[in-house]
């Protein structure tokens, strides 16, 4: 699809999210110390960025940068097993709501509704709180956990796809010649899904990501279990925010780290819409161009103009 | 009306999930958790905090579990959460009633702030396409994609800690002002407060923006925005027609938004030492306090399904169509 390819939302969203994989992937190996070893006994105060330590180091003299480093692996991993298992969830439950209807669509829709409006963190707190922050935790297992709080919206979203597809001539007339429900369903109903799933990823992924930070960065998952959550949270504990030294090398790469990798998703996120709503679009649509175009300064009610993408308009 | 009442039943329903949820999870958890703390708190705490504990999380009771659940619904009917294990002998409605007043002042107007602030500026984003607030975007997209507490942890570092601004924790100064009812109290409160609710309205106004702007650029195409204008109506009138229509998916887009806005609020919290819900939250997760962290969970449920209650009558107020059905 080159034409999606061309959208610079798409190109920084695909950039960073591929940043971000090779350094799940490839952090752990890089990590120059080991994230728990403490360089120093004696100094109580966390140091600024140095040769020795590329991001200082925090209040017990842990490397900054190799926390950071291995902590990505545990924080992408979970993201990711939440993303595709509340996909996984969001797909069966609406498109066979959508599709079914009568009461297996009451049943489904009904299940939904409760997950969409039962508060998410709040329940996920207790549920960790519960199982007990001393064992060593697995992170597939969170990742399971915190998908089973994040389907609902995407199953929504499916379900009113799948409504608005189901009275189509070519879906009557695989019915009709006989085709069998699940098979309607998984190859000729979901196909044309496609974009709404990828969104639906991309937006549990950004869902996994904040949560599981938030947890860690609560304390309700053990805090030795290196995560970008967990270094906020020693960071929050040392207070180091509020310190005179204003000790910013400890909790701004974590952040900064969870805030792009959303940032990236969301750009693929708001790429795809534009391809599929074109109206949206304004990238390349600045004053200058507009003039150029002969587009009114402010839009005209009942059109919306719908410029080229940049990479095409000459 | 029928939209209403369909709307109540779901949220009768969903409030008895989360009621049931939080009686079966403890006794469903692989080593009953309980037992943990009754370990834990047999050496430390009375004999009656204990009795209280073993009946809250069924141990060593002879009543069923049937028998427990009916006991269960009971208490809570009757407003009984249970015992702090903390601070017994607190209870834990005591320490929640403490807490919420400053939770619901801080939450509350920072999202009806957000709400209003983002909706007008979606509304201007989608009139002005292509204007410098379609370049404002991509970073509001990282504070919406960044953690609530990472940006109130920034905005200590930034306004309280480099620019001494404002106050970087707790709700009043508690070491020179007691609570009362008087200017200077009062005062000192919003001052507290000012740095926490721009934060809150800062991490979640981009979300109001954007679906405020996608769908005010669909509903401008619509024919009835074009026969406004065409029978001469001035500006204003026309994007009011239109922004009533586009307003709706955004009202409802709150029901799904709010129960996300009150957690990251909370953990905003945490990052003030603001005295609400949220600190109230940490300080129980760290002392393994479960009665608290549940009577959290079901008031924190009860205030979203009452703030998604109201969201539907504002919607049946803007939206004719929902009045007419029954």
């Amino acid at each position: 699809m080159p034409r999606l390819l061309r959208s610079p939302k798409i190109l920084t969203g695909l950039f960073l999210s591929v940043v971000f994989a090779v350094l799940a992937i490839a952090g752990p190996f890089l990590a120059p110390y080991s994230p728990d070893s403490h360089a120093s006994t004696t100094i109580g105060i966390a140091q600024p960025p140095s040769a020795a330590h590329l991001l200082g180091t925090t209040q017990t003299q842990q490397d900054v940068l190799s926390q950071l480093l291995v902590g990505g692996r545990s924080t992408v991993l979970v993201a990711l097993v939440a993303g595709v298992v509340a996909t996984v969830l969001a797909v069966g439950f609406g498109v066979a709501a959508g599709y079914l209807g009568g009461w297996a669509d009451d049943l489904l829709s009904m299940l939904a509704n409760i997950f969409l409006v039962l508060p998410a963190l709040p329940l996920l707190i207790v549920i960790f709180g519960l199982l007990g922050k001393g064992g060593s935790p697995n992170d597939l297992l969170i990742g399971f956990i915190i998908s089973a709080t994040g389907w609902a919206f995407g199953a929504r979203q499916l379900r009113a796809e799948t409504l608005s597809m189901r009275s189509l001539d070519y879906v009557d007339s695989a019915r009709i010649i006989g085709e069998r429900r699940w098979r309607i369903m998984a190859f000729e109903i979901l196909p044309n899904l496609i974009p709404v799933v990828a969104t639906s990823f991309l937006f549990t992924v950004i869902y996994g990501v904040g949560t599981y930070t938030a947890l860690s960065f609560l304390g309700v998952i053990n805090t030795s279990h290196w995560s970008w959550g967990t270094m906020l949270y020693w960071a929050q504990n040392a207070q180091a925010a509020q310190d005179v030294h204003l000790e910013w090398w400890w909790f701004l790469p974590p952040g900064l780290a969870v805030g792009l990798f959303g940032t990236g998703l969301a750009l693929l996120n708001f790429g795809i819409d534009e391809y599929v709503n074109p109206r949206l679009r304004s990238a390349g649509l600045t004053g200058r161009r507009a003039r150029r175009a002969g587009l009114p300064r402010r839009s005209r009610i009942g059109m919306t103009p719908v410029l080229p993408t940049q990479g095409a308009a000459r | 009306m029928r939209l209403i009442a369909r709307r109540v039943m779901l949220y009768v329903v969903t409030a008895i999930v989360a009621i049931t949820i939080n009686f079966f999870l403890p006794r469903l958890m692989p080593g009953n958790p309980a037992l943990a703390v009754l370990g834990k708190a047999q050496s430390a705490e009375s004999p009656q905090a204990v009795a209280a504990l073993e009946l809250q999380y069924g141990v060593q009771t002879r009543t069923g579990i049937w028998g427990q659940y009916v006991q269960y619904w009971n208490h809570l009917l009757h407003g009984n959460l249970g015992t702090s294990l903390n601070a017994y002998p607190a209870s834990v409605g005591s320490l929640i009633r403490a807490a919420l007043p400053w939770t619901l002042g801080l939450v509350g107007t920072a999202t009806v702030i957000s709400f209003v602030l983002g909706t007008l500026l979606g509304v201007a984003a989608a009139w002005r396409r292509g204007s410098w607030l379609d370049n404002l975007l991509p970073a509001m997209t990282f504070f919406q994609a960044a953690p609530y507490f990472f940006v109130a942890i920034l905005a200590v570092a930034l306004f309280a800690t480099k620019l001494g601004w404002f106050p970087p924790s707790q709700g009043y100064d508690t070491a020179t002002l007691n609570p009362a009812f008087n200017w200077a109290f009062i005062s000192n409160v919003l001052d507290h407060a000012v740095l926490p609710a721009l934060t809150i309205v800062l991490a979640s106004v981009a979300g109001w923006i954007i679906g405020m702007r996608n769908m005010m650029i669909t509903t401008m195409d619509e024919d009835y925005v074009l026969l406004a204008q065409a029978k001469g109506l001035p500006r204003r009138r026309v994007i009011g027609y239109a922004a009533r229509n586009a307003l709706l998916p955004n009202v409802s887009g709150f029901a799904l938004a709010i129960g996300f806005i009150v957690s990251g609020a909370l953990l905003t919290e945490i990052v003030f030492s603001y005295p609400g819900i949220g600190y109230l939250l940490v300080s129980s997760i760290g002392s393994d306090d479960y009665p608290v962290l549940q009577g959290i969970f079901l008031i924190i449920t009860i205030a979203v399904l009452l703030a998604n209650l109201i969201a539907d009558f504002a919607y049946a107020l803007l939206d004719p169509r929902t009045r007419q059905e029954a």
